[in-house]
């Protein structure tokens, strides 16, 4: 018998069910005669709670409840790449056929994925094999860069008694069949399905040894995140979290990206499918969209969905994550996460924490993160997921209890600074207050992947940047006029690290996405200028001298004019420095 | 069809509840009719939490005059809704879409819920066009585009509405466009002064026909102004995706309207989140301003400019701030600019348009309009440097290009953000003031220009 209830109370997004129901906890539910989405989120034996993941007006007392005995669970299978989907799975673009509207409506019942489209499929397995959980039974060329692998689900093991044709399938189709031990026998489809609450199962952890290369050089060189890392970004509004999670979406050596735009703005995800759908990804030449899935619950769409779609997200690059593909998830931005939580903690009258937040906001952001990490696959594949979160504090302010609790649990801190913002500085990450803990694990891939010099330089370029921070504190009393010489070049290679080498513009060709070996030679010019600079400034040469050549003007343009793929260029910029040291020994000395 | 219930079981502040109801529905809208020492008087609700029988309800013109046994309440089986159609324009609403200028109520088939729906991502079209304001600041460094947000940041005693009212006067839609732009009005608590202010000004620029107005004063009730946006906008929706205008929506004064939600979730005995606004004040925000925007098959756009003042000039306020984190951009207004006596009062710094880079350059304005823009901010951002150092070792010791920046800031200040209100620059007039103000600096000193660009424009000027 089907389970049901009568609804007693509606406020907002909570509904309310009285006397004792065996729904379970995290049951999903449809809600009245329209079967909008909800998932019981309390049980006692005078009330059910339950949240609904759409609009609520126009539902009544007494409209019933229908139970599934599931909980809220994503529909895993080939058609999940360049698709945009709704906190929950709902595909958008199917929901705008079917409506026939530019709004989204409520209640509408459309599958996650595509079922009749037919998917070239290569079965990987025989008849008589032994197959575990993960085991790869099928490929399917989902698009042009990534091939599906579709898998045993967890929890099945046995031998195949029957296969199918290599051909053309639906994901509902049977293609393998599968004795279980205990005589039953189990038909696999490509479809499985996977409680969006529970991480999928692993093999085993690995340590975090690779970076995952963005392109970007402050993030690279200075701040770098390993694959199967976390990292956040807070920022307040303007300093630029979206456009940083969009250059790492676009440029970054994962092979799949799960962006989730979490409690944003409606254009934003508009223009990632945009842009996504024409930029080539520089790894294979292929449509950037070929390797990304959407989730888009933006501000106004409700916002217990809003709350799910992180974890939707997470679920879903897991199960690429099986697959052997190194995923990265970006989700902009964890504060809406938090705040629906906080909003649906004010619903159900729980006892706030810091700034009305509930007190488990620290657990559920842990749990969160700690499903990112480089595994060992239950198929013997390796393959991780790193997550990329903004924050968005309030009032930009870092002490608030979502960037505190963040800070808590992942190891690359991407502080975003209004006022280089204000200045048109970008990516406005602060060097000063950012930070990565991965950098001495993958010291040892950038020594002998990129040179063994990558960490040194980085260092020192980092230390040049903080002895430029301490003397700005004293010119900002006196001047810079009444600083020593050895001082004043300090600042004047720190100005050049600034505008040469953090500033990135991401909307310049060359610019936008440049490799670790040019990042590399870039600090060895900076610094190589710098050392030829001291020599002459130990020989009593003042700085405005030096100043008054271009030397330091051409260094700074060389993001733009040496372009990524000539990087042997190189040698002419050492070279030009060694013909201004010449020059000026010979007009001073 | 529909019973009428005698009496109320408890009235607090705007809420009264209602027992033995039958057959309500969530967000439904209630009428009430209160018989009063002066007569009969009608009021409207909302249904806003509903448990079996008892239902709460929202009363839109405030719980005056009521007792628990003078008021009969009807139910109207639907979410709150307003009738659609060409007409609305050049009509004058209160708070909640009734009629207030005589001349009767709108009469249509198409009725819509005033709550609206998310639109679909995926039917969006990303916002290219500039709209024209002819004011410098706003054009040349924040440029608005057609179908986005852009809040006015401002305070008290600033000049928040003139600078809106000249937005309206002078906003086209490109140089040779011959599109019309509807304005939608929305006023919530503002004093009787700010819509005469406003209402003269649509009168003297002759667009009144082009305007509806939604006039929610600071003496109307509190709640009322909770639903004078959502009218609004469903009104703006209707008039650019389903009749294909260019609608520019202004809404003010935000602050308000977020003080109504304060004191209706207080009320509510709600749990409060930051300086006692509710939790959900960041998506009842996103549900008002994410209703701007363009779609795909349709001409029309909606382009909001909501209005708010923050309080204590705070920008980290809970209103300006999680504005801010919706909003594409803010212009944010700076006091002590007005005391010196420029208007408009934009403080470039923190203002900003995000959609500004894909609707400008080559194509839509100039091809030096990135470049130059970024190198007025960065140039600026300097300014701030240099006046911080005068401050403690004078003027007079400052060296040679730092002095030259004072001189850059004070004439950035005067005569590319300051310009008079019925002054309307255009585009290539912007641009042109800002390379003449770039001259002030040394060539090697531009360091955001392309090279090329600058060879090609530095020596012009």
């Amino acid at each position: 018998m089907e389970k049901a209830g009568k609804i007693y109370g509606i406020n907002g997004p909570v509904i309310y069910i009285k006397g004792k129901t065996d729904f379970i906890m995290g049951e999903m539910v449809y809600v009245g005669d329209e079967k909008l989405v909800g998932e019981v989120i309390g049980l006692t034996s005078e009330m059910t709670t339950i949240q609904v993941y759409e609009e609520t007006s126009g539902i009544k007392p007494g409209d019933t409840v229908y139970g599934t005995d599931s909980a809220i669970y994503v529909t895993l299978a080939p058609g999940i790449l360049s698709n945009i989907f709704d906190g929950i799975e709902r595909p958008l673009k199917s929901i705008a056929i079917e409506s026939k509207s530019v709004y989204i409506g409520r209640g509408m019942s459309v599958d996650s994925l595509d079922v009749y489209k037919k998917w070239k499929t290569e079965i990987t397995v025989e008849v008589g094999q032994t197959v575990f959980p993960g085991t790869i039974i099928a490929k399917v060329p989902e698009t042009k860069s990534i091939v599906h692998k579709v898998m045993v689900p967890p929890n099945t093991i046995g031998e195949v008694v029957r296969v199918v044709k290599n051909g053309e399938y639906t994901i509902n189709d049977t293609i393998v069949v599968v004795r279980l031990d205990d005589g039953t026998e189990r038909n696999l489809s490509m479809t499985q399905k996977w409680p969006i609450r529970v991480p999928r199962p692993v093999d085993s952890r690995y340590p975090s040894t690779k970076p995952l290369v963005t392109g970007q050089r402050i993030l690279d060189t200075l701040f770098p995140i390993a694959k199967g890392g976390t990292a956040c970004v807070p920022g307040g509004f303007g300093t630029g979290k979206t456009m940083t999670q969009h250059q790492i979406a676009k440029w970054s050596d994962a092979d799949i990206i799960v962006y989730i735009g979490c409690g944003e703005r409606g254009n934003e995800m508009t223009q990632v499918l945009e842009d996504f759908s024409k930029l080539n990804d520089p790894k294979t030449g292929n449509l950037l969209m070929d390797r990304t899935t959407l989730i888009a619950n933006t501000s106004n769409m409700p916002v217990a969905a809003r709350e799910a779609s992180i974890y939707t997200g997470i679920t879903l690059a897991e199960y690429y994550r099986d697959m052997g593909y190194h995923v990265a998830i970006m989700a902009d931005s964890t504060s809406r996460w938090a705040e629906a939580l906080r909003e649906l903690s004010g619903r159900l009258e729980e006892m706030p924490a810091e700034e009305g937040f509930p007190a488990y906001l620290a657990s559920k952001l842990s749990a969160f993160y700690e499903r990112a990490g480089y595994f060992k696959n239950l198929n013997g594949t390796e393959g991780s997921v790193s997550i990329i979160g903004a924050v968005s504090p309030q009032g930009g302010d870092f002490s608030e209890p979502v960037t505190q609790n963040t800070k808590r649990f992942v190891r690359c801190f991407w502080g975003l600074d209004k006022s280089l913002a204000y200045a048109r500085h970008f990516p406005a990450i602060h060097w000063l207050t950012s930070y990565s803990e991965y950098l001495h694990d993958l010291s040892q891939w950038y020594n002998e992947n990129v040179g063994a010099d990558f960490v040194n330089c980085r260092n020192k370029i980092l230390v040049i940047l903080n002895q430029e921070s301490s003397l700005q504190e004293i010119v900002k009393l006196i001047g810079a006029d009444v600083l020593p010489d050895d001082q004043k070049l300090v600042l004047e290679i720190a100005r050049v690290i600034r505008l040469g080498f953090l500033q990135q513009n991401a909307f310049h060709k060359e610019d936008t996405c440049v490799p670790l070996k040019k990042q590399l030679q870039m600090m060895e010019v900076i610094l190589y200028l710098y050392d030829r600079c001291k020599e002459l400034i130990a020989m009593n040469m003042p700085v405005s001298i030096l100043r008054k050549e271009d030397i330091f003007e051409k260094v700074i343009a060389i993001k733009y004019d040496v372009p990524n793929s000539t990087v042997d260029l190189f040698s002419q910029y050492k070279a030009a420095i060694d013909r201004f040291y010449a020059h000026i020994m010979k007009t001073n000395a | 069809m529909s019973v009428s219930y005698l009496g109320l079981s408890e009235i607090k502040g705007p809420l009264v509840a209602l027992d033995g109801v039958k057959d309500a529905s969530f967000d439904e809208i209630v009428e009430l009719t209160v018989e009063g020492i002066n007569g009969k008087e009608k009021k409207t609700g909302r249904i806003v939490e509903l448990y079996e029988d008892k239902a709460i309800i929202q009363v839109f013109d405030g719980t005056e005059n009521m007792s628990l046994t003078n008021t009969h309440t009807k139910l109207t089986g639907h979410p709150m809704e307003i009738a659609l159609s060409q007409d609305i324009l050049g009509r004058t609403f209160n708070g909640i879409g009734k009629p207030m200028d005589n001349m009767g109520p709108i009469v249509s088939d198409i009725k819509r819920d005033v709550n609206g729906k998310p639109l679909n991502p995926t039917e969006r079209e990303y916002p290219r066009n500039y709209i024209r304001t002819g004011i410098s600041a706003i054009d040349g460094l924040t440029t608005l585009i057609r179908g986005q947000k852009l809040p006015i940041f401002s305070g008290n005693g600033l000049p928040h509405d003139r600078l809106a009212a000249q937005i309206v006067k002078q906003a086209s839609l490109s140089e040779n466009s011959d599109e019309e732009l509807v304005i939608v009005f929305a006023a919530m608590g503002v004093k009787y002064d700010v819509a005469e202010f406003f209402k003269r000004t649509f009168e003297e620029s002759r667009v009144l026909d082009h305007v509806v107005m939604f006039l929610n004063l600071a003496n109307d009730p509190v709640v009322e102004r909770l639903i004078t946006p959502k009218v609004a906008l469903t009104v703006a929706e209707y008039l650019a995706f389903d009749c294909g205008k260019q609608v520019l929506v202004i809404l003010t004064d935000m602050t308000s309207y977020a003080e109504a939600m304060r004191e209706v979730s207080s009320s509510k005995g709600e749990i409060p989140s930051r300086k006692g606004y509710p939790g959900y004040l960041y998506s009842e925000f996103a549900s008002i301003y994410e209703r701007a925007g363009i779609v795909n098959n349709s001409k029309g756009s909606v382009t909001q400019i909501p209005i708010l003042s923050m309080p204590n000039d705070d920008i980290t306020h809970p209103i300006p701030d999680l504005t801010g984190y919706i909003t594409e951009g803010q212009i944010v207004l700076e006091r002590s600019l007005h005391g010196q006596n420029i208007y408009p009062p934009i403080n470039v710094l923190p203002s900003l348009s995000r959609l500004m880079k894909d609707g400008i350059g080559a194509g839509y304005t100039r091809e030096d309009h990135q470049d130059v823009a970024n190198q007025l901010f960065s140039a600026y951002a300097k300014v701030g440097d240099a006046r911080a150092l005068a401050s403690v070792i004078g003027e007079d010791e400052l060296s040679d290009i730092d002095k030259k920046y004072l001189q850059f800031g004070r004439a950035f200040e005067e005569q590319f953000v300051g310009q008079s209100e019925q002054e309307n620059r255009d585009i290539d007039t912007t641009l042109d003031i800002g390379w003449q103000l770039l001259h002030i600096l040394p060539k090697d000193e531009l360091d955001r220009i392309d090279t090329k660009i600058l060879d090609k424009y530095y020596d012009r000027y």
